[in-house]
């Protein structure tokens, strides 16, 4: 049986606008009255920049935005958010962010995790929000390191990665986790950069347009236990020669090198003088198939950040789980005539089975 | 012509057999049909954690013992005046729980050589004389069964399926019920299997009719209705009225009702009626696991619904972190635990009350929340209402202590009319409740109810109140981030002072002494109530008096209870685990409340309970 659900299909579908006409928001709206707290210089704040700057130019309600977070530094971002917010136990804000969002189809709910909280504690929740596809938007703050707990690897520090809790270096082979993503069906995958203010109010865009999860990979510089852990990254020059802008229909490349797909199934980057045109990377989001975004989340996998990938990996259209929760519901609320009346309630107690004593 | 009939006051059956026996199935229509006699009754389901656990076994043995009589019924019997035996592991599991004189009902077909042996029986009971203080009628059921399907067109296998009809049959004539209610259930349940339909009424009433003619049986049984108050009837086990009473109170909270849940043995029933309950806008959320069903439900209560979250003992100590970040939330929820024998995997289909003190105190730092427990399958019904309610009212998580007796027990149960149910009705804050420093209005969300010393329940989607909640400390009134020691304190005795409240709206104890001079006092808590009226009365009848009283709030106590205990000379607690309630009356009132304990994975017998009470009161007697 199918049920025609008449899916919608922005993520903000729902959520109520400010009426036209109305003064819109602006950045001051959307910052709370309590005294930030991270690190001088910590990544965290130009992201929290970008969102105060963001979250005006979605055109909602403030009052139906949630900001959902674990536990990390990262997960005291919905404190400096005047919006509803929740900062919960570690590893869990998806499980709160599932409830919340399919109790509540009006809402706009992020999700604020780092590496650790949602790759080591909470690795099992962030698969499962992402393989249902619940309408949140998880935005991963990933500074490969433990922050608040002062500076152990995470599950996603380098291998070899000299920390306070492995001090001859880490043993642990790291997560990609836009790769994790990928393997648990998520249908929204992208990355971004904590310094790049423009592209991630682009990506931050695109995710909540995104009717279903979405996981934003943030690479996020925490300058006191894992400083410059993404620098190449943002030097101009080596910037030229290691991102590779993901651009729906366009090829994959970065400076006068490109993507091409290699007989293993892998893709390396190549000049382009040596590419073979027919191999050439065209990169497609919305390929039902994940074996190509997988094979592009491959290429940070070896720490080196020698060719990464920044933007949409993949976008692709699926029911999402709170939609089609609300679904079964509405449509036996419908199918029994509406919201049940204290007859229907009776007739639930009493069941098909009853006896009569009378005095 | 009929055989005489002979009246009985009460019966205890137990239907045993192997796990693929249809035992359970069995005796749910032998109970369906006692019920529409009009019999009061309790049941006791007893199976093995193994789905199917290998044929012919000691511990594949599953059972279904059944209590009917024509007063009212408090517990399911302690011994069986009857056993039906499928096959010698079941004969072998059950025999040491029979009195002399009962009557045992074996299918000799099992009684084979190789059947024999899995158990350890060298020769055959049935013959060896060991039986002989028993009434055997030992029946060819399984060769009988086929041989009275021989027209139908089925398997050999098939036919032998249906033993179990062939023995619900038998039954039904030896205690004189008509089939026609399990004929009526088999037309439903194989309205698609026609073959089998027939041959499963054939079967039922082959049993019947061999009761009629054989000579085996001398005479049949009658236990008359029961004579009960008026009203509408229904039999309910445990799990199905708590999940009534879930859907009832959201109904009357005008909630809509939200549970994210794990499967877990023996909770899982909850979770399975409530997704059959949509139509009463009830969500139900399959969790990846234990605290994935926490925080949904926690989620879906941050967003104006109730939030339900149902397990069991290991599955409560998974929940431990989210319930306590409920507990600084300050947000309803309602925690199930149908507690089973523990610790770790422990028993998972038998029945313990070993998770009082980790429901109490099982999470980091002072976590105070509301503890209530049913006192039988029907109170469960009530129990959930109540936990609902404190939950809303109070903006605190409430455990709710079930366990694997209550929640595959039943018992009738007087349909309660909707409008007697309590109204509970929820009213969200949608106004600012305070001003800033510069007098412009401002939401406090941790500004309390001086009645209640609950906070404001103010949804996301409420213009002017947006606000942030977490699991860190809060400085009272505002919710600002507060690591202030004073404030700690506050909030600390804030919240504690908020869930000893409760106390003011839960009635007091109750005490039952007719005869009004006891000086012995028997207190129990959840299941075990019925074992405990039980054995009070048949204590009273050896001219015992014994007072006995039940605690359905075990946080905070009703205000009454230092006085009840105070009251009485010797305070007697049982419960099936190490004495946990009564560690907690000890600590609380300093009274000296003795422990009377079994963890054995079953209900107290009430002629146990009986034994503890007339040994205490003839020890007091002895010392006047
Ligand atoms: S420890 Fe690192 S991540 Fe945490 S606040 Fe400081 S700089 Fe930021």
């Amino acid at each position: 049986m199918s049920i025609d659900l008449g899916m919608p299909s922005s993520g903000v579908a729902f959520v109520p606008h400010l009426p036209d006409g109305a003064t819109p928001l602006g950045r001051k709206d959307f910052t709370s009255d309590q005294d930030v707290r991270w690190c001088p210089g910590c990544g965290d704040y130009a992201i929290l920049a970008a969102m105060q700057g963001f979250l005006p130019e979605l055109g909602l309600r403030r009052e139906n935005i949630v900001f959902i977070s674990g536990i990390g530094c990262s997960s005291r971002f919905p404190y400096y958010l005047d919006t509803y917010g929740m900062h919960s136990i570690h590893g869990r804000a998806p499980t709160f962010a599932t409830g919340l969002a399919t109790a509540r189809e009006d809402l706009s709910v992020w999700v604020i995790t780092g590496d650790g909280d949602s790759l080591s504690i909470g690795g099992n929740h962030l698969i499962h929000a992402l393989r249902r596809n619940v309408n949140i938007k998880i935005l991963l703050f990933n500074n490969e390191i433990y922050g608040l707990t002062k500076g152990q690897y995470s599950p996603t520090s380098r291998a070899g990665t000299v920390s306070k809790s492995s001090p001859l270096g880490s043993l642990d082979t790291p997560f990609t986790p836009v790769s994790v993503a990928l393997g648990a069906e998520a249908t929204f995958v992208a990355r971004t950069m904590d310094s790049d203010r423009k592209h991630l109010t682009e990506v931050l865009h695109a995710a909540a347009r995104h009717r279903g999860a979405a996981l934003v990979e943030i690479y996020q510089n925490c300058p006191i236990f894992n400083d410059g852990a993404f620098d190449v990254l943002k030097d101009k020059d080596q910037a030229a020669a290691r991102i590779l802008w993901l651009q729906d229909g366009e090829e994959v490349a970065a400076g006068d090198h490109v993507a091409v797909r290699a007989d293993d199934g892998s893709i390396q980057i190549v000049p382009r003088a040596t590419a073979s045109p027919t191999r050439i990377v065209r990169h497609s989001i919305d390929t039902e198939h994940p074996s190509s975004a997988f094979a592009l989340s491959r290429l940070t996998s070896d720490g080196t950040l020698a060719h990464v990938p920044m933007g949409v990996f993949r976008q692709i259209s699926r029911p999402t789980y709170d939609d089609m929760v609300r679904g079964q519901v509405s449509a036996a609320v419908d199918a029994g005539g509406g919201p049940a009346t204290d007859a229907d309630l009776a007739g639930l107690l009493a069941g098909r089975d009853t006896w009569t004593v009378s005095g | 012509m009929s055989k005489p009939v002979q009246q009985l006051e009460r019966v205890v059956i137990r239907f045993a057999g192997d796990s693929g026996d249809g035992m359970q199935l069995t005796g749910d229509r032998f109970t369906s049909d006692a019920a529409f006699h009009g019999n009061d009754l309790s049941t006791l389901p007893n199976f093995p954690a193994e789905i199917r656990a290998p044929q012919g076994t000691i511990h594949g043995v599953s059972s279904f013992q059944l209590h009917i009589a024509d007063h009212d019924v408090l517990t399911p019997g302690d011994s069986p005046d009857v056993l039906v035996a499928m096959n010698p592991a079941a004969l072998k599991a059950n025999l040491a729980d029979l009195p002399r004189g009962a009557t045992i009902i074996v299918d000799t077909d099992e009684f084979n050589r190789r059947n024999l042996a899995k158990v350890g029986y060298a020769v055959s009971p049935l013959d060896d004389g060991s039986l002989e203080s028993y009434h055997v009628h030992a029946l060819p059921l399984t060769s009988i069964t086929v041989d009275a399907l021989a027209e139908h067109a089925l398997t050999r296998k098939d036919k032998e399926r249906a033993k179990n009809m062939f023995a619900l049959g038998l039954l039904s004539w030896l205690y004189t019920r008509p089939t026609s209610t399990t004929e009526r259930f088999i037309k439903t349940k194989f309205a698609k299997k026609p073959d089998l339909l027939a041959a499963n009424v054939a079967a039922l009433r082959a049993g019947f009719n061999y009761g009629e003619t054989t000579e085996d049986f001398a005479h049949t049984y009658q236990v008359s209705a029961a004579s009960m108050p008026e009203g509408t009837y229904r039999n309910i086990t445990g799990n199905v009225a708590l999940s009534y009473g879930l859907v009832a109170a959201a109904h009357r909270a005008g909630l809509r009702l939200v549970l994210g849940s794990y499967p877990i043995t023996p909770a899982s029933d909850i979770l399975h009626v409530l997704s059959g309950l949509k139509r009463f806008g009830v969500t139900t959320l399959q969790a990846e696991d234990e605290i994935a069903g926490v925080g949904i439900a926690i989620g879906a209560s941050f967003g104006g619904a109730l939030g339900v979250t149902t397990t069991s003992g290991p599955g409560l100590a998974l929940k431990a972190e989210a319930i306590g970040l409920a507990v600084s939330l300050e947000l309803p929820l309602v925690v199930v635990n149908v507690q089973r024998g523990g610790p770790s995997t422990g028993l998972p289909t038998k029945t313990e009350q070993a998770d009082l003190l980790q429901a109490l105190f099982g999470r980091n730092g002072e976590s105070p929340v509301a503890v209530i427990a049913p006192a039988s399958p029907t109170d469960c019904f009530d129990a959930a209402i109540e936990a609902c309610r404190i939950a809303t009212a109070y903006r605190t998580p409430v455990i709710l202590l079930s366990d694997g007796y209550l929640a595959n027990g039943s018992e009738p149960w007087k349909v309660p009319g909707t409008s007697d149910l309590p109204d509970l009705t929820v009213t969200f804050t949608t106004e600012p409740n305070g001003v800033d420093a510069d007098g412009n209005p401002q939401f406090q969300p941790f500004l309390r109810d001086p009645e209640t010393l609950a906070r404001p329940w103010a949804i996301p989607g409420t213009p002017g109140l947006e606000h942030r909640i977490g699991g860190i400390e809060k400085a009272d009134i505002t919710g600002n981030i507060s690591y202030d020691p004073d404030n700690h304190e506050l909030m600390t005795a804030l919240r504690a002072g908020k869930i000893a409240k409760i106390a003011d709206t839960i009635p007091d104890l109750v005490v039952d002494d007719p005869d009004g001079d006891a000086r012995v006092l028997m207190i129990g808590w959840g299941s075990t109530y019925g074992p405990i009226r039980q054995a009070a009365r048949s204590a009273r009848l050896t001219g015992h008096h014994v007072a006995t009283t039940h605690l359905r709030h075990l946080n905070p106590f009703p205000h009454n209870t230092a006085e009840v205990l105070r009251r009485y000379e010797r305070v007697i607690m049982p419960e099936m685990n190490l004495g946990q309630c009564a560690m907690l009356l000890r600590a609380a009132y300093l009274v000296d409340v003795q422990s009377h304990t079994a963890v054995r994975g079953l209900p107290f017998k009430a002629s146990e309970l009986a034994e503890v009470i007339r040994t205490t009161v003839d020890g007091l007697e002895a010392t006047k």
